[in-house]
C-alpha cells in the first residue's frame, strides 16, 4: 500500500464538474460530495476517509496544510485555470499538525475568494474551549472531537447536502430548508450542546460496497508526505475534562448556516 | 462441523469480551469494526497494521530522543507521544492511550527516568496488544475456514 507521494484523489473525469459562476449545476446526487481531508496521521486519514466514503462522499486525503493549499491551488498567487474545475464541498482538517495548524489552514481558506464559502470542519483530540471558540470565530463550520465517529460524519453529510442543494437551487426556496436570515433565535449555543444521535436524519445513503471503496481492501491511498517538523502549537490553556460527546454543534443551527453564504439567502 | 464452529465462535466471543474487560480495547475499536463490511472486509486489520507501524516508528523516535543523555529534547519526545496518543485513540487501543497520557505529563515535567520507564511500558503494551489482536484475527480465520461466520460481539 502506497503511503507516500501523491494524493488520494478523484480522477480528472470526476473532477470535471464545470461550475462556471452563475450557471445552475445539475441536481446533486448522493455521490457528488467531494471532501478534502487533512491530517498528518496516516491512521486518522484512513479512518476519516472510510467514514466519508461510507457516507457516500468522494475523498481526497492529504497529510498537511501545505498539501491542502497546493491541492486547492492556493499555494501561489497565480490563479490557476484549473480552479474552475475543482469542486470541493467540505474541508475537514485536524487541528494539531506540524508546519501549519488546522486553524492556520482555516484562515487561509477563509481569506481566499475561491474557497471561502466552503465549509471547514476542525477535528481535535483536545477539548480546549479557547481553541474551539477561536476556530468557530474564524468561520469554522464545526468542531469535532477525535476520535471522530460515524454519527458525526453522517450529521455533517446531511447538513452539507441540504446546504449545497440550497446554493444550487438558484434562489428557489425549498420549503423544508428555508431559513429566514433574520431569525429570532438566541445566539449560537455553546459548542458543548449534546446533540441527539442524528443517524435517522441522514439522507438515505446507499452504502454500496463497490462505490464506497472502489479500491481493493488494501486501498492504495497515496498521500503526499511532508517532513515531520518540531512540535506544534499547543496552548492547552482551557483544557476541560473530556466530554462524552464528540459532536459539539447542534444538528439544526440556522444561525450557523448563515456563514455558508448561500447566494439566495444573504 | 457445526459443533466445532459453535465452539470457535464462543471462544471468539469470550476472547473479544476479555479484551474489552481487561482494558485493552475501548468503544472506538467497536466503532472501527462497525465500519467494516463485505466491501471492505479487511478494514480493521488494515488500520491496526498501520497503527502498529506507527508504534514502531514513534517508539523508535522516542528512544532515540531519550538516548541523548544530557541534551534530551523533551518537546520532541512529547510530539511523538502526542502522535501515538492520537493514533491509539483512533483505533481504540485503550491501554496504550492511557500510557501516552501519563507519558505526556512526564515529558512536560522533563522527568527523564519517568519517561524512560514509560517508554518501556509503551513498548511492552503495544506489543502485547498486537499479539492479542493477532490471536483474535487467527480465531476469525479459523471460524471462516470451518465454514462459520464471525459473530458480532455485543460489548454491552
Amino acid at each position: 500500500m502506497a503511503r507516500d507521494g501523491g494524493v488520494s484523489c478523484l480522477r480528472s473525469s470526476e473532477t470535471m464538474r464545470v461550475g462556471i459562476g452563475g450557471m445552475e449545476s445539475p441536481p446533486l446526487d448522493l455521490d457528488d460530495v467531494h471532501v478534502l481531508a487533512v491530517d498528518d496521521s496516516l491512521v486518522d486519514r484512513i479512518v476519516i476517509e472510510r467514514l466519508l466514503r461510507i457516507t457516500s462522499c468522494k475523498v481526497t486525503a492529504v497529510d498537511s496544510g501545505w498539501r491542502a493549499l497546493e491541492f486547492l491551488g492556493l499555494d501561489n498567487e497565480k490563479a490557476s485555470a484549473e480552479l474552475d474545475r475543482l469542486k470541493v464541498d467540505l474541508i475537514i482538517t485536524d487541528y494539531c499538525m506540524p508546519g501549519m495548524t488546522g486553524y492556520e489552514l482555516l484562515k487561509k481558506i477563509k481569506e481566499s475568494s475561491s474557497f471561502r464559502q466552503v465549509p471547514v470542519v476542525i477535528m481535535s483530540s483536545e477539548n480546549v474551549l479557547t481553541r474551539i471558540d477561536r476556530c468557530l470565530e474564524e468561520g469554522a463550520e464545526d468542531f469535532l472531537l477525535k476520535p471522530v465517529k460515524l454519527a458525526d460524519v453522517k450529521r455533517l453529510r446531511s447538513s452539507l447536502t441540504r446546504d449545497v442543494k440550497l446554493s444550487n437551487a438558484n434562489k428557489r426556496k425549498l420549503p423544508e430548508d428555508s431559513v429566514p436570515v433574520n431569525t429570532s433565535l438566541p445566539p449560537p449555543p455553546s459548542p458543548f450542546t449534546i446533540s441527539p444521535d442524528s443517524s435517522d436524519s441522514s439522507p438515505p445513503s446507499t452504502i454500496s460496497p463497490e462505490s464506497s471503496d472502489s479500491s481493493p481492501p488494501l486501498s492504495p491511498v497515496e498521500i503526499f508526505s511532508s517532513p515531520l517538523s518540531s512540535l506544534l502549537d499547543d496552548e492547552d490553556d482551557d483544557v476541560l475534562p473530556s466530554s462524552p460527546e464528540s459532536s459539539p454543534a447542534p444538528e439544526e443551527s440556522p444561525v450557523r448556516r448563515q456563514k455558508m453564504g448561500s447566494p439566495g439567502l444573504d | 462441523m457445526d459443533a466445532h464452529v459453535a465452539q470457535l465462535q464462543m471462544q471468539y466471543r469470550n476472547y473479544i469480551l476479555s479484551l474489552y474487560q481487561q482494558g485493552f480495547l475501548d468503544d472506538q475499536f467497536t466503532e472501527l469494526k462497525s465500519l467494516q463490511d463485505d466491501g471492505s472486509p479487511d478494514f480493521v486489520a488494515e488500520v491496526l497494521s498501520l497503527f502498529f507501524d506507527d508504534c514502531v516508528k514513534l517508539v523508535g523516535n522516542m528512544a532515540r530522543a531519550l538516548d541523548q543523555t544530557g541534551t534530551v529534547d523533551f518537546c520532541q519526545v512529547g510530539a511523538n507521544v502526542h502522535q501515538l496518543k492520537g493514533s491509539s485513540s483512533s483505533v481504540g487501543a485503550k491501554r496504550v492511550k492511557g500510557l501516552c497520557i501519563n507519558f505526556k505529563e512526564l515529558c512536560e515535567a522533563k522527568n527523564y527516568e519517568g519517561c524512560v520507564r514509560c517508554l518501556q511500558q509503551v513498548d511492552v503494551e503495544y506489543k502485547t496488544l498486537k499479539a492479542k489482536l493477532q490471536d483474535m484475527f487467527n480465531l476469525e480465520k479459523q471460524i471462516v475456514q470451518a465454514g462459520g461466520i464471525v459473530p458480532q460481539v455485543d460489548i454491552n
